[in-house]
């Protein structure tokens, strides 16, 4: 069945820009970023909107549809209401590039300040090791993350506040529980996260974990984990003490 | 002039940073040298972020009696023979390490009960084999090596595109291209180049493959004089999704039946029964359940026949289809909710063994496939042929220039056995990473050449020089043109005359593609870069056309209705391709190299 929709996309660059509004119409099945696709091939071939998998697998396609943060390919047409006006514009935590395109680079910047993998010993001779599933699951549970960045982009730390030199965000949190809880990890990540990586700033109101595409306990299963190992290492007072005191080496 | 760009040198210039671009720029940065990775994207979104259902690597972790020569010929007869016998060998015997490399570098594999890596079935592969992370093994493999290069001193250089190659003489000494935001051009001087920019499923109408599988890397080598090998053969896979339209091609895993999934005409019938291949018939069962305990892991059970080669399972399909037994959209049904009738809590196991599937039909198509069949059709999913390489280095015939992973010919013959492609990226990147370090270590610089630059330059900007209307066109609809009559006339199923049609078709596109005029700037915008990827697209897919129209037989991927056998003599020979002074496409047989006895036997030991 075809209908015609309108749709509100932002289009500029760093310096402004404007809604400009584009009206086409769809056929059943899409989603939303099909019908960019089709405004751009049709109406506005300059059109910029980052994209690749098409199947929620790569997280290029971060916008805020209708003021909320999503994969555009994976919001279906059907769960939006098109009798009205459908807002898309881009991420709003990160600088514009240009139009549904904006500069993520500061992501990729934080996390190679976090300390890399490092692994014990190999359990067996042949050099590999044993984990059992169970062991497994969580930290495979994080490592589901895309990198779409969606979690940053709704984190009122970074968006409203701008704290992207002293906290490093919902993502790069999930990266370092992933880091910290994977069975075979030698590294300790603690002292960063209390201090240049800003874990306390998080104030557990769970929007990044409203967001997640692949449905990642963010806050519950990564951040509070982590918090609770930095208040144990460094806010205890009876683990301060021992501490001092237990016998050394 | 050149000196007006801004230049960056380096030791090896890798171009695509995929599981093979990222795989040899680790390798070439361990070895000392100074590595440069361009990414078509964004660092970690390259389309291996896409496989799904594992790693081939003959560990025996889930069965002991798998060896690198079981898994070898398994390879060679997925390939039907025309395999780079070499690679197959290499390829057999190194995945193993390569993917315990993974796991020293954070990777977390499932876990069998004793805590080893995990592997699972997969068609054609005799033994359990493919290790994996539930059904995103490919987003494990990008991550895992993209956390483990950001701290080996690798320069990343994200949202570049390559225009072109450059060349000192006959021998290729950087490359050349533009940043996609803001639209900049760069020069990348380089000792040595490795080209691993995947694959070229945009040349075809439905396809699993992202915007960027537009053959970049394989036309970027043709055109610096590199040869090609076997382009005719191409992976339709099976089970892309049909429904609804705009996902069309979005790929259905091969877990799916991997782990009981069945394939059912509209009639409720499983079809796969009906045509087994001679060569595959003493490891195909018969009985339904006998079928079902071999996706549990029961080591004396003979696989079903949904687990046969992609080849020929899609052509079942297609067979359905025509035959008025398809499903309602064109396709046909695939069930893994059946299992509910063999497992107490199914829906919960299908949804821990392919979560990722659950989602995509939930999300995409808004059903349950742990209580309804899916539907599914054939997908442009996988080029076979490349670029040509020396098996053990990935050198190409030009020197300086080397390939990996799925732009490179030679591993998977006529057809590709699922999980056959991470291992190749890693088994591939690795060794092309290491030889193009040991290349650039061993050469100086070459000379850039500012004529060639200028030429390239003049190219790439030219369809904004061209004023809209008065017999220009815009980009889009030369590509859908191209797409559209791959689809139809150099498909899944080939015929001379339809081959013939989309030869001299692709000449009227080449045409109509010098004459595409964009709109705007250069920054960010995807009208000029889609009429910058047309010249790529019509390279291989002549490329494709040609070699295809040539081999006079079927033979995996390629399937000719009007030769519908085998033919022995054809299976002695390659098809090459080459450009030729004039500019032309060229196009001979080149004969197999002999296989070495050991190997012959290996394979005698395995039938």
């Amino acid at each position: 069945m075809n209908k015609t929709v309108t749709f509100r996309i932002w289009r500029g660059d760093a310096k402004g820009g404007e809604f400009v509004n584009y009206t086409t119409e769809i056929t059943e099945g899409l989603v939303v970023l099909d019908v960019i696709h089709k405004i751009q091939a049709t109406q506005a071939n300059d059109m910029a909107c980052r994209w690749n998998c098409k199947a929620g697998k790569c997280g290029s396609c971060s916008a805020e549809i209708n003021g909320i943060p999503k994969l555009m390919c994976m919001t279906r047409m059907d769960t939006l209401n098109t009798d009205k006006i459908i807002t898309v514009e881009p991420m709003r935590a990160f600088p514009s590039i240009r139009d549904l395109v904006t500069d993520v680079s500061w992501n990729f910047r934080v996390k190679t300040k976090i300390k890399k993998f490092n692994p014990r010993k190999p359990d067996a001779a042949d050099g590999t090791w044993r984990m059992m599933q169970e062991d497994v699951d969580r930290v495979q549970e994080f490592r589901k993350c895309i990198e779409c960045f969606l979690c940053q982009d709704v984190c009122h730390v970074l968006r409203d506040h701008h704290k992207h030199d002293e906290f490093i965000g919902p993502r790069f949190l999930v990266y370092t529980a992933a880091l910290e809880m994977h069975p075979l990890d030698t590294e300790d990540r603690l002292p960063e996260l209390k201090q240049s990586q800003g874990i306390g700033f998080c104030n557990i109101t769970k929007c990044c974990t409203k967001v997640c595409p692949e449905h990642i306990t963010i806050t519950d299963n990564a951040i509070i984990p982590l918090k609770e190992r930095v208040v144990d290492e460094y806010y205890d007072p009876l683990g301060w003490l021992w501490k001092k005191i237990r016998p050394q080496g | 002039m050149a000196t007006n760009y801004e230049t960056h040198e380096y030791d090896v210039l890798v171009i695509g940073a995929g599981g093979a671009g990222l795989r040899a720029a680790i390798e070439a940065s361990a070895a000392g040298v100074k590595v440069g990775l361009i990414c078509k994207s964004l660092l970690g979104k390259a389309h291996t972020v896409m496989a799904e259902g594992g790693m081939a690597a003959a560990m025996g972790n889930v069965d002991d009696r798998d060896s690198w020569k079981v898994h070898f010929a398994d390879t060679m007869r997925g390939g039907q023979y025309v395999n780079n016998w070499r690679m197959a060998e290499l390829h057999a015997k190194e995945a193993p390490q390569r993917v315990h490399e993974l796991e020293a570098w954070g990777a977390v594999f499932d876990r069998t009960k004793e805590g080893k890596i995990s592997q699972r079935n997969f068609g054609g592969h005799r033994y359990p084999r493919l290790a994996h992370v539930g059904d995103r093994t490919g987003l494990e493999l990008i991550r895992t090596l993209q956390d483990h290069g950001i701290h080996q001193g690798i320069s990343v250089h994200m949202e570049y595109t390559i225009v072109s190659l450059l060349k000192d003489g006959d021998r290729v000494v950087g490359a050349f291209g533009y940043d996609r935001e803001r639209g900049r051009f760069r020069i990348f001087k380089a000792k040595a180049v490795v080209v691993c920019t995947g694959g070229l499923g945009r040349a075809y109408a439905v396809t699993s493959n992202s915007w960027e599988g537009t053959g970049d890397g394989v036309s970027l080598a043709y055109h610096a004089g590199a040869e090609l090998l076997d382009m005719e053969f191409i992976q339709f896979h099976p089970t892309g999704m049909i429904w609804p339209p705009s996902v069309k091609g979005i790929l259905v895993t091969e877990s799916v039946r991997g782990e009981g999934g069945v394939l059912r005409n509209k009639d409720g019938k499983r079809f796969m029964y009906d045509d087994v291949p001679e060569n595959y018939k003493s490891q195909t069962s018969t009985d339904p359940e006998e079928g079902w305990r071999y996706t549990q892991n029961d080591k004396n059970a003979k696989r079903p026949p949904e687990l046969l080669t992609r080849d020929h399972v899609a052509r079942c399909i297609n067979r359905e289809v025509k035959a008025g037994r398809g499903s309602p959209h064109g396709g046909v049904f695939l069930d893994i909710a059946w299992i509910k009738e063999k497992i107490p809590n199914s829906a919960e196991h299908i949804k821990k063994k392919i979560p990722s599937m659950y989602h995509q039909f939930m999300q995409l198509a808004n059903l349950d496939i742990t209580k309804e069949p899916m539907e599914v059709g054939p997908t442009t999913h996988y080029a076979m042929g490349g670029i040509r390489v020396n098996g053990e280095t990935q050198a190409t015939n030009i020197p300086g220039l080397f390939a990996a992973g799925e732009c490179a010919a030679g591993l998977h013959g006529a057809n590709r056995l699922g999980g056959n492609s991470l291992s190749d990226l890693i088994v591939f990147g690795k060794r092309a990473g290491e030889y193009a370090a040991k290349y650039a270590k061993e050469n100086s610089a070459g000379k850039i050449n500012d004529a060639q630059i200028e030429a390239a330059y003049k190219e790439a900007i030219e369809p904004f020089e061209r004023p809209a209307g008065g017999g220009s066109e815009g980009p889009y609809q030369v590509q859908y043109d191209l797409q559209n009559m791959m689809q139809a006339n150099v498909g899944i199923v080939r015929l001379q005359n339809e081959m013939e049609f989309a030869l001299a078709g692709i000449e009227k596109l080449k045409a109509r593609a010098a004459k595409v005029a964009v709109q705007g700037h250069l920054e960010y915008n995807p009208g000029w870069h889609t009429a910058i990827d047309l010249k790529h697209l019509l390279t291989i897919s002549e490329a494709i056309t040609l070699c295809s129209i040539d081999r006079k037989e079927s033979r995996g991927g390629h399937f000719r209705e009007d030769f519908p056998n085998k033919d022995p003599e054809a299976q002695k020979y390659n098809s090459v391709i080459s450009k030729s002074a004039d500019g032309s496409m060229k196009l001979r047989r080149e004969p197999i190299p002999a296989m070495r006895e050991d190997l012959k036997q290996v394979i005698e030991e395995m039938k």
